[in-house]
């Protein structure tokens, strides 16, 4: 029956494969996508598996609505858009860090509003709230890491993994703001009517996690 | 003519059938109110975003949010006997993805005054059988807020660190959980007895014995009698084996106290029914009396059925000037026994029909 198919939103990218790996570790392998290939669908119908790659940033909306039953997204989007959706594992691939940065010589000067540029408006914003600070968010697509150089902002908040780029731009982490994992998240409603085949799933995976650890 | 009945249009007739077999009078409603009565409270409606307007006498009003409200509002207060009313009535809410207000049909029922565990267990039951109606293959994901708050008001935290908890159960989140109750210190058996919460998903008969081992010790003990005996009671009906034990349904703490529950369709990506028990709005709506109901969304209904039509109408029938009234009624009449008709004088664009018919003379021909 092919809707019974397990649909897996993967995000495009090194994510995506490590996040693939595990599942084929688990007992879903897909031949067809391990071949070098433009196709952005696959499908493994022996053992009732479909897998399509998205944008990283679109995993929480294929879930959400449906068109995928669970995908492997990052912390960073489901605090960021708060998808309705259940959090079932934290993968423990994708580890890195959101973090305050600003230039080397920056001092908070709590006189006056803090300009911060980000991706992640929502996060950020709840981070000084809880400060009790005032902001004023700059909301930004990529290249944060110019916007204190040339003056448009005071700090950035955003992903740090190694800490290279933030260095090259002369940058330095001043505050972690939350750690952040690759995490499976499942469809409310597909995860009532495909509740076997996604807890055979999620079980693989932990005994894949806890080996690993 | 059936063929003329969207998909939710035919199932709001089904649910009236169904509510009205059980004795449920309708509940028929303005389309306005005060906007004071929902000012209070507006947590408990789904959006806070109401459309306001003021009045021809300066009260400010609104186009009713929620049916709940004006159920309660005009209910007797009585703290013996029960009103058990259904209503089916347009609502406006903001849409959460396209965050315009949306006009929403919706159906429900409310159970109002002395609710006893038959009341309770007649508007699970109601809830699981509409469900029925628009699907053979759903699901009632049942929980009880009474079990989930006596555990967490045993804890000694401040009510953001429950809410917090709170919503790690609501996303089957296991790891959030533990990393919560080892930040805000929560002993390792109420840990355990979230944790379970959570992992515990299934059929009554399966997961009732294993909640009650787990919760025999706790002050949510007593909460899980009253949920062990309403579910019990649907042992052997044909609902049975449709209910699910799911403690990730969570409604708002502050209005919801017993059961609630959420109910899925397969094929439909979020929740098509929602309900509860909401004594502690009643309560803070000054009412001495319980109260229990639910809703159909039937706007989620809309994307079950696709559009299988490939045209518009069956047949199109076309007249010139000299036909008269007469014999174009009886064209009309010949042609519509078992399908839809169009009498036109000119073939409307982009229409798809599947038979062309022509009145030519008094005759009709079939052309295409």
């Amino acid at each position: 029956m092919l809707n019974k198919v397990l649909n897996i939103a993967l995000p495009k990218g090194r994510l995506g494969e490590k996040a693939y790996k595990m599942f084929k570790n688990a007992g879903f392998p897909c031949p067809e996508i391990e071949q070098d290939s433009r196709k952005l669908i696959f499908e493994n119908p022996q053992i009732g598996v479909r897998y399509f790659w998205v944008k990283p940033s679109d995993v929480a909306i294929y879930v959400e609505r449906g068109a995928a039953d669970i995908g492997v997204t990052g912390k960073d989007i489901l605090l960021e858009y708060e998808p309705d959706v259940y959090e079932l594992l934290d993968l423990n691939i994708g580890k890195c860090r959101m973090a305050v940065a600003a230039k080397a010589d920056f001092r908070d000067n709590r006189d006056c509003t803090l300009r911060v540029a980000t991706k992640f408006s929502n996060i950020a914003a709840a981070y000084y709230q809880r400060q009790g600070r005032d902001i004023d968010i700059i909301h930004l697509n990529g290249s944060i890491e110019i916007a204190p150089i040339l003056d448009l902002s005071d700090v950035i908040v955003d992903i740090v993994e190694t800490g290279t780029t933030l260095k090259e731009n002369n940058l330095v982490v001043f505050d972690e703001v939350l750690p952040i994992s690759a995490r499976l998240i499942a469809n409310k409603a597909n995860y009532k009517f495909k509740n076997e085949p996604i807890e055979n799933l999620c079980t693989s995976l932990q005994d894949t996690i806890k080996a690993e650890e | 003519m059936d063929y003329n009945l969207k998909y939710d249009e035919k199932a709001v007739f089904a649910l009236r059938a169904l509510y009205g077999t059980y004795g449920y009078t309708q509940y028929k409603m303005n389309k306005f109110e005060e906007y004071d009565l929902y000012v209070r409270n507006k947590d408990f409606l789904i959006s806070d975003a109401v459309i306001t307007f003021t009045d021809t006498n300066g009260k400010l009003m609104a186009m009713k949010p929620d049916v709940t409200f004006s159920i309660i509002k005009d209910s007797d207060d009585k703290s013996s006997g029960v009103q058990k009313l259904y209503y089916n009535e347009n609502v406006y809410r903001v849409s959460q993805h396209t965050g315009s207000f949306k006009e929403i049909m919706q159906v429900g029922l409310e159970c109002i005054g002395d609710v006893d565990a038959y009341c309770i267990y007649e508007v699970l039951m109601l809830a699981a059988k509409s469900l029925k109606t628009m699907s053979e293959s759903f699901v009632l994901d049942i929980s009880h807020m009474g079990i989930i708050a006596a555990i967490i008001d045993g804890l000694d935290i401040s009510k953001n660190q429950s809410s917090q908890l709170l919503k790690s159960i609501e996303s089957k989140n296991v790891h959030e959980l533990e990393a919560l109750c080892t930040r805000f210190q929560i002993d390792t058996n109420s840990e355990q007895v979230l944790k379970q919460l959570i992992l515990n998903y299934g059929a009554p008969k399966e997961v009732l014995p294993k909640l009650e081992a787990i919760l025999k010790d706790t002050p949510a003990y007593e909460a899980f009698l009253e949920f062990q005996t309403i579910l019990s009671a649907a042992q052997g009906s044909e609902i049975e084996n449709m209910l699910r034990i799911d403690f990730s349904v969570i409604n708002d703490i502050k209005y919801y106290n017993g059961f609630i529950f959420k109910g899925f369709i397969e094929g439909i990506p979020a929740s098509v029914l929602s309900g509860g028990q909401y004594d502690k709005l009643m309560q803070k709506m000054k009412r001495k009396s319980g109260a229990i109901g639910f809703a159909v969304y039937l706007d989620m209904l809309e994307r079950y059925e696709k559009p299988q039509k490939g045209y518009d109408v069956d047949t199109v029938l076309i007249y010139d000037e000299s036909a008269d009234v007469k014999s174009v009624k009886r064209a009309v009449s010949l042609l519509s026994k078992k399908a839809s008709v169009l009498a036109v004088r000119q073939l409307p664009q982009d229409l798809n029909y599947r038979t062309l018919a022509k009145l030519k003379n008094g005759e009709v021909s079939i052309v295409e």
